[in-house]
């Protein structure tokens, strides 16, 4: 007998979106408030992870075709290339720069380098937890 | 220019980047891998020649100054080790291009060695005692890999046992850190030296200088220590048993060099003659060892042992000569151990075997390959005026002017258990009456035997350009002997 699990769908599409937008909350706070960059990642990867289980590999490849260790390739170049952005200057590696903005909406914003670095740690986490995730998934 | 000291670090880190992206192109992964290395000897070589002018290079990272940020600093000693390391690592990379295998290549092998690469320099070169953890584990990550990388059933053995006994030693190095901490309060290695100093180093630190000598005696297989050795560097392919004789366990010995002149010098009477103790045994198991086995992996396997203390008997005498002398019979074991292992692998190759006993006879068929073996072997046993030969030298000295007399003799007589166990190998399975093998062709082996040889030319010309590069080891071990210069380097007073 085919299991029905239509209620198990619907609320994770409702459910995996909600918990998208808290793991990017959780990303922007990290410099004022607890967060960051892992936390974020862990809980992004956790939305996937949540759509693994209601669905299926292929389906969630479908709707998110990605591949995972290009990912966390790119984050490792983003978080090591913010970091050697500094040899440019002549200062030491990982000096971090940050000036304030006026931006559009959003007003005087202070943008720091940093969160250059911290986007490479999120992609690195969730590239890493769905590279094992699926390996495992998949593997007899 | 201020990033010149981690240039070593980077250049492998970028391009174990690029080279995942590119995993399935072989070709290009080389190309892009040997070059890179290249680029990292340059940079190290470069550093090298700026210490000899200059003096100790700090670089403070994110600019945050001394004790509060992430500090490297590249003194004559890290230099050194970092060149070896890079120089050893483009040999090995070279000789797996046609010895690895394109199922390996095509699983991130190079990365892998490109990340071991930036653990090995990281460690070399960090003056902080929390990112020389956090560079222990780059390297010891990369290191599983490499050793299970391939999936055949002794690697995962292997690889269960390796792996088990390093998280337990990196859990116990967190525990020392934290201990060190709390006594101290600070990460910084040179002004944790300070602080030691300003506390004239009571009990306490005895006691944790002593749980440091068991996580670095751990990770570089000292005497009770050792046992996970033997086993686990059975396991690899050749090109990875290579990189880990010459590099991994020399980490753990650097970093007992580091912190026992550095840290723990105030109060030598217990710390250091535990350390002499547990050298002279080392070299004692190692010997068994190496005359016990009829198979080239393994005793050249417990040569490795035989090296570690030897030069940790060196440090123990806490004597500028013999400090002197371990840092030369240092890079001296790295190199002469990658080529050791590399031409032992060669011979695996075509005999496809490792018993001694079913060898023989390869100087006829591959003459060249038997007398690089032969020079190889005579370096490794210290016959002047090959590259082994000045640093067991400066040691005897040193220990002889400190009276130690036990260890000089037990060094002496090791150098004699050395030469037998690689004679050995020699005579029986070079020398001897030829037998039919069915390994690899003559002109794959001859590639093979050629990049090894890189190494032993190296060796060789070390050896007999002892008095062209003296200064550089003397302003190594110059550091040693004096932790004030190094505390000054970093903390700028």
């Amino acid at each position: 007998m085919k299991t029905n699990d239509v209620i198990l769908q619907t609320v994770t599409t409702i459910v995996s979106f909600i918990i998208i937008l808290f793991s990017i909350q959780l990303f922007f706070a990290g410099h004022y408030t607890p967060g960051g960059g892992f936390i974020g990642g862990l809980m992004s990867s956790g939305a996937l992870v949540l759509l693994l289980l209601a669905f299926d590999i292929k389906t969630v490849n479908t709707i998110l075709p990605i591949d995972y260790r290009l990912l966390t390739a790119i984050g490792l170049l983003l978080a090591v290339g913010t970091g050697a952005g500094a040899l440019l200057f002549d200062v030491p590696f990982l000096t971090h720069a940050y000036d304030y903005f006026h931006l559009p909406l959003l007003g005087e914003t202070s943008l720091h380098t940093a969160v250059i670095f911290d986007t490479g740690v999120y992609f690195v986490v969730i590239g890493i937890t769905m590279t094992i995730i699926q390996t495992i998934g998949v593997s007899e | 220019m201020t990033n010149l000291l981690i240039l070593p670090i980077l250049i492998p880190l970028f391009t174990a980047i690029i080279l995942m992206f590119i995993s399935k192109y072989v070709k290009v992964q080389r190309g892009v891998s040997s070059l890179s290395t290249l680029a990292t000897i340059a940079a190290s070589l470069v550093l090298i020649n700026t210490i000899s002018n200059d003096g100790i290079q700090t670089i403070n990272l994110g600019s945050w100054v001394a004790p509060f940020g992430i500090t490297l600093v590249s003194d004559m000693l890290s230099a050194l080790l970092v060149t070896t390391t890079s120089i050893i690592t483009l040999v090995v990379l070279l000789y797996s291009f046609k010895s690895i295998g394109a199922d390996r290549e095509r699983f991130y092998y190079y990365p892998v060695v490109q990340f071991l690469l930036v653990g090995v320099n990281g460690a070399f070169t960090t003056g902080d005692i929390f990112n020389l953890f956090v560079f222990f584990e780059v390297m010891l990550m990369s290191s599983y890999v490499l050793l299970v990388l391939g999936g055949t059933k002794a690697q995962l053995r292997e690889g269960i046992k390796y792996i088990l006994v390093n998280v337990i030693s990196s859990a116990l190095f967190v525990i020392a850190v934290a201990y060190l901490y709390s006594v101290v309060g600070t990460l910084n290695m040179a002004d944790i030296s300070r602080k030691i100093a300003d506390l004239n180093q009571p009990g306490i630190l005895t006691a944790i200088a002593i749980m440091f000598l068991l996580v670095f005696g751990l990770k570089g297989a000292i005497f009770p220590l050792y046992f996970w050795l033997p086993g686990s560097y059975y396991a690899p392919p050749t090109p990875v048993l290579a990189l880990f004789g010459a590099l991994l366990t020399k980490v753990g010995i650097y970093s007992i060099l580091r912190t026992y002149t550095l840290f723990f010098y105030h109060d030598t009477g217990y710390t250091h003659e535990i350390l002499s103790m547990l050298a002279i045994l080392t070299i004692v198991l190692g010997c068994i060892g190496a005359i016990a086995y009829w198979d080239v992996k393994k005793i050249i396997i417990y040569n490795i042992i035989i090296a570690v203390g030897v030069i940790l008997f060196g440090v123990s005498t806490m004597n500028p000569e013999a400090l002197e002398g371990a840092i030369y019979y240092l890079v001296h074991d790295m190199i002469i151990k990658a080529a050791l292992f590399l031409l032992v692998g060669v011979m695996i190759a075509i005999t496809g075997t490792a018993d001694l006993k079913k060898m023989g006879g390869l100087i006829k068929e591959y003459p060249w390959l038997g007398w690089t073996f032969l020079v190889a072997a005579f370096s490794l046993a210290g016959i002047p005026p090959l590259s082994g030969f000045i640093g067991k030298l400066l040691i005897l000295r040193g220990s002889f002017a400190a009276e130690a007399y036990v260890g000089a003799g037990v060094i002496l007589a090791s150098s004699l258990v050395v030469l037998y166990s690689v004679v050995k190998i020699f005579l029986n399975g070079i020398w001897g009456t030829p037998k039919e093998y069915n390994g690899i062709s003559k002109g794959h082996a001859r590639y093979l035997w050629m990049t090894s040889a890189i190494l032993v030319v190296l060796a060789v010309c070390y050896g007999f350009g002892a008095e062209a590069v003296r200064p550089l080891f003397s302003q190594a071990a110059e550091v040693l002997v004096n932790p004030n210069l190094y505390i000054d380097a970093v903390l700028k007073e």
